[in-house]
């Protein structure tokens, strides 16, 4: 029980507007969930702080709207964060808030030590590139400059994630949407990140499509020991991946805990709301 | 009445803009410096940055040689050489090592430059990594944080499809080590000629409004992969038809007629050279 996070969140903000007086306070009464009558700010997220051990997956379960994408692409350096500090345990980045990073230190930590899986593949992926050729631009952009060398791992990866070798030169733009997430997580695990964003990775997937690609995402943890932070507004998503779970409501966390806890004996209004409310 | 053109058919003004745009680009090798594209006497798309380098730079005294994909003789290089010599009232050339300014289309002369020869390279497309993103502020942002994995996976796709980098023209180039360019539409065959190039190379696109260079003594390295090395097209068992030149970028040629195939040198000048020599030294020999 002595082991050391391998991300650490730290006081997580972000808030779309300037923010006046009236809002500051998380209970102000101009608050309207996380809109400010007032100055018309919109707090995303607030205060968001948590630890990601290694190996571990880590659910963030809300409403739609509850800040758990913003939080993500914040992580992920796809847009800033207002304030807040990120830190990864890895012997190149220790005691270094990656949010303060440079553009190109940025660049290197997804290229090398992030993956991640989009809700939408149509940004994680390029669609007018060949699927191979998705997955080698992480290779690439990681400093593999050897053709067959990236050919091979590619074709491990798509071997993987089920998809028919004899199309990883069609483009993902004629793939279904199932097929789409299934190239999107091998592209992320190209590089054997050693964490890992999924963002309602199996939302609008039918069923056994959903069932596929869970069953994926729990074999990848399990066999590569990659710490995983899964986004979702499912919980029975939530319940199969997740050890531990946070809860957001309107930017805040709300609850976190054990999975099973949280699921079996919710202590907050909203989360026993979201619980029963399951079918 | 009908007034006497500037010098240059430019006012003082504009030369001076694209000359300093042409510093900041040789001062900083590959990197495409946006400029204020004039509106020219010909349309964009046909030369006009190549044309603006070439009256910014041009004076009194100096020689201008202008090709079009090779040929001295076609529409657009005499077009070209008619406005700069109306303008100006320069003498041209069609010798290579005569010029002193060489405008050129899609080649590099055959001959090497010299130090004081400056090469003036129109630009259709000047941005490498278009194809990977629509958008300048992207491709932008790439170019600054020395992104090119975009640039890599282009070549990557080639390789994926056909086997092989399929590049025909503006093989993607590093100068410097650092700014991925494109070449200009040269053949692959002239891209090992800019590598520690004698002479200043320029480069102009008037369309898309950028100037770019490569200073003299430059690194240029072609873009490749460990186990796909950069190749040039190959030429091996051919030789110009009329000169006999094998270590030369070819024009195949197919009769319509007979469906025969003959090779026959694209540098037109360095052709005629060398068959001047071949005659001079026939005439020589039967003269003794």
């Amino acid at each position: 029980m002595y082991e050391k996070p391998i991300l650490q969140v730290k006081h997580l903000q972000k808030q779309f507007g300037e923010g006046c007086p009236h809002c500051f306070d998380k209970e102000s009464v101009y608050l309207e969930k996380n809109y400010c009558t007032v100055c018309g700010t919109v707090h995303a997220v607030r205060d968001v702080s948590f630890d990601l051990y290694p190996g571990e997956v880590l659910g963030i379960v809300g409403e739609s709207g509850s800040g758990k994408s913003t939080m993500l692409q914040g992580l992920y350096f796809d847009s800033s964060m207002t304030s807040g500090a990120v830190y990864i345990n890895q012997s190149e980045l220790t005691g270094q808030n990656v949010l303060s990073l440079s553009s190109q230190q940025k660049r290197y930590i997804r290229n090398y030590i992030y993956g991640m899986v989009y809700q939408n593949p149509v940004d994680g992926l390029k669609m007018k590139f060949s699927s191979i050729g998705n997955i080698a631009e992480k290779m690439i952009a990681a400093g593999n400059r050897n053709v067959s060398n990236i050919e091979k791992r590619s074709k491990e990866l798509l071997e993987n994630v089920h998809i028919p070798l004899r199309r990883m030169k069609e483009e993902p733009q004629y793939f279904s949407g199932g097929m789409q997430q299934r190239v999107q997580i091998a592209k992320a695990l190209s590089n054997n990140p050693p964490i890992l964003f999924l963002d309602e990775v199996t939302t609008g997937l039918d069923l056994s499509v959903q069932a596929s690609v869970l069953d994926l995402i729990k074999q990848i943890q399990r066999e590569l020991h990659i710490s995983m932070v899964v986004v979702s507004h499912d919980l029975a998503v939530i319940r199969m991946l997740a050890d531990r779970s946070i809860v957001m409501l309107n930017g805040e966390v709300i609850e976190n805990g054990l999975t099973d806890q949280i699921l079996e004996d919710p202590q907050h209004e909203y989360t026993q709301q979201l619980v029963y409310s399951l079918l | 009445m009908i007034a006497k053109p500037h010098f240059a058919f430019f006012d003082e003004g504009s030369k001076k803009e694209i000359r300093r745009a042409t510093l900041k680009a040789v001062a900083i090798p590959g990197y495409q410096v946006p400029f204020a594209s004039r509106e020219m006497p010909i349309a964009r798309g046909w030369g006009t940055g190549g044309l603006q380098l070439t009256l910014s730079l041009i004076g009194r005294n100096d020689v201008l040689k202008v090709i079009d994909q090779g040929a001295d003789e076609s529409v657009n290089a005499v077009s070209i050489k008619k406005l700069v010599q109306h303008t100006t009232g320069v003498s041209v050339t069609e010798k290579t090592q005569e010029a002193d300014i060489i405008q050129s289309r899609h080649r590099i002369p055959e001959k090497a430059l010299k130090e004081d020869q400056i090469l003036v390279l129109q630009v259709p497309n000047p941005e490498p990594l278009r194809k990977v993103d629509a958008r300048e502020y992207m491709t932008k942002r790439m170019h600054a944080e020395d992104d090119y994995s975009g640039a890599w996976l282009l070549l990557f796709e080639q390789i994926m499809k056909f086997g092989r980098m399929s590049t025909g023209a503006s093989h993607p180039v590093y100068v410097n080590g650092r700014y991925v360019m494109t070449p200009s539409p040269i053949p692959r065959f002239d891209n090992p000629k800019m590598h520690q190039s004698k002479g200043l190379i320029l480069l102009g696109a008037g369309r898309e409004k950028k100037i770019f260079a490569v200073p003299p003594y430059t690194s240029v390295e072609s873009l490749a992969f460990d186990d796909y090395p950069f190749t040039v097209e190959s030429f091996e068992g051919k030789a110009c038809k009329l000169c006999g030149s094998t270590d030369v970028f070819l024009d195949e040629i197919i009769d319509p007629d007979t469906g025969e195939r003959t090779h026959q040198c694209n540098d037109t000048s360095y052709c005629m050279e060398q068959l001047n020599s071949e005659e001079k030294v026939e005439v020589e020999n039967s003269y003794v």
